[in-house]
């Protein structure tokens, strides 16, 4: 399934909701939507991967890359993830210990501004 | 023993082609349906760090996906890089991955060896036994 994005704002969050595969093909467009958000002065980003049926380590890298790039401007992102396959690669990647991950856009919203 | 040979141009589109032939392929010879996924990301990560080293290289030769079901369901991913450049499997630790100096590219090189060692239990990365370049050999079993 081909990637899709969309967007839109939840108080001082930003929240882009990723659907389909992000892999080597895809990710160039999540990476240049989120530098693109960061650019039009986002500082608090919510990914919501909660449509994606397929994340690779690129996707993974791109999503690494944007949480830099906060962080650098005293920002934070969090991600909304409750699948177990993609839950398994962060676990394994160790990126669980990066990212603050929620199962919902709700939770991640009202944990106040991601680290 | 039924063998499936799958050759693509190093570019990123194709590499979502050679993970569905190597799911549709895992399901046929009898892999177990609860490690398709891991199936399908390890031949994913393997074909996708094939395509960046002959992007690296500036190399046009096709990237060799074989998959044999004899016994258990083997994959191979050859590429034709420069040996050096494609050996060794290293996990970096997570206050790594977020060092500053890190590009995007490397992280997403280091995160996928990652990926490959942690979903696949039976993994080799190997010289091809002729000319230049790297084999990424994954093994699953198969149910019969």
């Amino acid at each position: 399934m081909e990637l899709s994005l969309s967007t839109r704002t939840l108080g001082e969050h930003t929240v882009l909701e990723v659907g389909g595969e992000v892999d080597v093909y895809t990710a160039p467009r999540l990476r240049e939507r989120l530098i693109e958000l960061i650019d039009a002065g986002a500082t608090q980003i919510v990914v919501d991967l909660g449509r994606v049926d397929f994340l690779d380590s690129t996707g993974l890298g791109v999503l690494v890359g944007a949480l830099k790039r906060l962080r650098a401007a005293g920002g934070g992102l969090s991600l909304v993830c409750d699948k177990e396959p993609l839950l398994k690669i962060f676990r394994i990647t160790a990126l669980d210990q990066v990212f603050p991950l929620f199962a919902t856009v709700d939770a991640a919203t009202q944990a106040g501004p991601a680290a | 023993m039924a063998t499936v040979r799958l050759s693509f141009s190093p570019a990123p589109v194709h590499v979502r082609t050679a993970r569905l032939v190597g799911v549709a392929v895992a399901r046929r010879a009898g892999v177990a349906e609860e490690l398709l996924d891991e199936v399908r990301l390890a031949i994913g990560e393997a074909c996708t760090r094939a395509v960046a080293l002959h992007r690296q290289y500036g190399l046009t030769d096709l990237v060799l996906v074989e998959m044999s079901d004899g016994g258990s369901y083997v994959v191979r991913v050859i590429d034709r890089a420069p040996i050096e450049a494609g050996l060794g499997i290293a996990a970096l630790p997570p206050d790594e991955l977020v060092n500053k100096s890190l590009t995007d590219e490397a992280l997403s090189v280091g995160v996928g060896f990652a990926l490959l060692a942690g979903f696949v239990e039976d993994l080799q990365v190997r010289p091809v036994d002729e000319g230049i370049g790297t084999e990424v050999r994954m093994v699953w079993p198969v149910a019969r």
